[in-house]
């Protein structure tokens, strides 16, 4: 007889960029000066991109739109680690993985009008249309990442998702069958603190999110969101770990909504502006300007022309989203089916 | 030609197609080495091994959004829920998910997607193994129903659902899984998706029915001069075969199991009143299972429409 521990788990923390700029030179990925401004560039486009989104929907010209604001490191750092032949499923709050990943700008501000052309992803990108039900696409992930397997396919599948969307049964349904099929599939959580309303301590009595990957029998690891180096490269190794057969690994990215849920919310009810404001000095572009800054690679004139160039583009893509003739009704009809049912002949003769 | 029961002949479907094309894979609760709690993959994981024939957690919503992922992947996943009951869970992603891919995605993904399910009373089970629930799938736009009522049409039917670009809801009574045998050609033969079978063909009634009351019915018409009519697809359904009787009779009877209000009957019956109103001689008529909780084994016959029910609707409608 005996009474003893069987089993426990640790959870690994990486952070690789801190709020002044520093490295940990010992942790830092291989990335060159090219590599690192284009993140940066990123960044500020993925910024540019919000801001103008929200202005957008403030004018009345975009419907309901749901800020990135403060995630943009967990965001672009990840979706650099993808290549065009892996499998993205992605939720609504999701506009700095897309423009990353390459998604043409003027097809997000298109969503956010309320198109669904625009989820019509272009042939050489297989990213899944933006699922809105929290966390229900984690299954879909898998499952791609399974018959990618099965096909023989060298590629991985990847979720995105919220600390909310932990607490869903299909998180934990999608989890299992990962764990039980090595399926090459990353899971990539924005813990963002809070979920409309509710903070991340009432979400879970977990004390990380990233642990609850081990319970189905893979590894979880939790990383400073806002530090674009440490998310690139754990994104880069589960990946990689993907690829190689090893199965899925669970990545939490530590981070912070610093706007409201959407534009249809007011986070002023329920959290404290000082939370935020402690926040804004962990900005994800600020830490890797000064690091950039230091290294000699960011300069006021540089700085200066990533933004206008950003402005030129987004710029750009409102108009071209504008000037996007409305949306034929009969293709509310028509994409249901393969073929039009009998019945949808008749009702399609409406328009 | 081989005589089979309808589960020999579902097996036979999922072989010919597991067979033909790499890309059917089946997935589900205890199909594999098991062979399904009623035996329908009996055979499969041995002849084409756990990749392609894959047992699962339990897990219903798990089961239908990996198939989901699988379909919008590539594959012609044929997933399996235990019994309709248990179906539920899934709901969300058949409803939210599968049912809409290609309207989201703009055709650019869809979801050849088969979610095969058990359903219906008469085999005693706990609760919830014995619903009829198929009116919940025929609201949602996107989804195919399929139910066949015997073991030929069952494995014509299943082929083509299988090969359909869209996702289809297949159910299979448990009553008749065993009940009746018939001749089932071994190789290639598909059924058309969308289109009713005329049974019996009669000049004074339209009686419709699927899946196990289609053999209550035929039981109920002996005296009758009913035409009879097998739905076998319920979304989209044949409406043409249906009002063509309906105008050469002028009577309708409806005979579903599942609960009256907004069961499939319902829909029918508006569809013959929208589209055939002056041909007909007396109200619409439906038979069905009470608004009521599906109950247990001891209360199940009562639940069902029984020959007697039907018999009596046929005998109201006569009147005029």
């Amino acid at each position: 007889m005996s009474e003893r521990i069987v089993n426990s788990c640790e959870v690994k923390w990486l952070d690789v960029l801190d709020e002044k700029g520093n490295i940990d030179e010992s942790l830092m990925p291989p990335l060159s000066a090219g590599e690192i401004r284009k993140m940066y560039e990123t960044l500020i486009l993925a910024r540019t991109f919000d801001q103008r989104a929200l202005n957008l929907q403030r004018e009345g010209r975009l419907g309901t739109y749901a800020s990135i604001l403060g995630q943009e490191a967990s965001q672009v750092g990840s979706a650099l680690a993808f290549d065009k032949a892996d499998w993205i499923f992605p939720s609504f709050r999701e506009s700095g993985v897309l423009i990353t990943l390459g998604y043409p700008l003027p097809m997000i501000f298109q969503y956010w009008s309320g198109d669904e052309r625009s989820l019509k992803a272009p042939a050489d990108l297989n990213i899944f249309p933006i699922s809105i039900p929290v966390g229900t696409h984690i299954p879909h992930a898998v499952g791609a990442g399974f018959a990618a397997k099965y096909k023989g396919d060298k590629i991985a599948a990847a979720a995105y998702f919220g600390d909310g969307g932990t607490s869903k049964g299909d998180f934990h349904e999608g989890f299992n069958i990962a764990g039980v099929f090595k399926v090459p599939v990353v899971f990539i959580c924005q813990n963002n603190q809070w979920a409309i309303s509710m903070p991340r301590e009432k979400q879970t009595a977990s004390k990380t999110i990233a642990q609850k990957a081990f319970a189905y029998g893979f590894e979880g690891v939790q990383v400073d969101g806002n530090d674009i180096f440490a998310v690139y490269k754990v994104t880069k190794d589960a990946v990689e770990k993907a690829k190689q057969g090893k199965g899925p690994t669970f990545i939490e990215c530590f981070t912070y909504r610093v706007s409201h849920h959407t534009t249809a919310d007011d986070a002023t009810r329920y959290r404290q502006q000082e939370e935020v404001e402690a926040w804004k000095l962990k900005d994800p572009v600020l830490r890797l300007k000064l690091f950039m800054h230091k290294k000699g690679i960011w300069t006021e004139d540089y700085h200066k022309g990533v933004e206008e160039k950003a402005k030129a583009a987004i710029d750009d893509a409102v108009k071209k989203a504008e000037a996007v003739e409305p949306p034929d009704p009969r293709d509310m009809i028509s994409f249901t089916y393969e073929k039009l049912t009998p019945r949808q002949m008749k009702e399609i003769r409406d328009f | 030609m081989p005589k089979m029961n309808m589960v020999q002949a579902i097996n036979l479907a999922l072989r010919e197609e597991l067979q033909r094309d790499k890309d059917v894979i089946i997935l589900g609760e205890d199909v594999g080495l098991d062979g399904g709690v009623f035996r329908v993959t009996e055979g499969l994981l041995k002849q084409f091994g756990p990749e392609r024939v894959v047992d699962t957690p339990l897990a219903e919503s798990g089961i239908v959004g990996a198939a989901i992922g699988m379909a919008a992947y590539g594959l012609k996943p044929v997933a399996e829920i235990q019994f309709m009951g248990f179906i539920y869970p899934a709901l969300d992603q058949i409803f939210s998910h599968a049912a809409r891919i290609r309207s989201r995605s703009r055709g650019r993904y869809t979801c050849p997607l088969v979610v095969r399910t058990p359903y219906g009373a008469g085999i005693k089970p706990p609760e919830l193994h014995s619903e009829s629930a198929e009116a919940l799938f025929c609201h949602m736009p996107g989804i195919k129903v399929v139910i066949p009522a015997t073991p030929y049409t069952a494995k014509g039917l299943l082929i083509s659902s299988i090969r359909d670009p869209d996702p289809v809801v297949f159910l299979e009574a448990t009553r008749l899984y065993r009940l009746i045998k018939e001749e089932v050609p071994e190789g290639e033969y598909t059924l058309p998706l969308g289109r009713a079978r005329v049974v019996r063909e009669g000049n004074e009634m339209t009686v419709i029915a699927w899946g196990s009351m289609l053999h209550r019915v035929l039981q109920a018409v002996k005296a009758v001069d009913a035409e009879v009519i097998d739905l076998m697809t319920l979304r989209p359904f044949d409406e043409e075969t249906i009002l063509r009787s309906v105008k050469k009779t002028g009577r309708v009877v409806i005979v579903h199991e599942a609960p009256k209000t907004c069961g499939f009957g319902a829909e029918i019956s508006a569809t013959v009143a929208e589209e055939a109103m002056l041909y007909l001689k007396a109200p619409i008529l439906r038979v069905t299972g009470y608004d009521a909780v599906m109950p247990l084994a001891k209360l199940e016959e009562h639940f069902m429409p029984t020959v007697e029910r039907i018999q009596r609707a046929f005998e109201e409608v006569m009147k005029y």
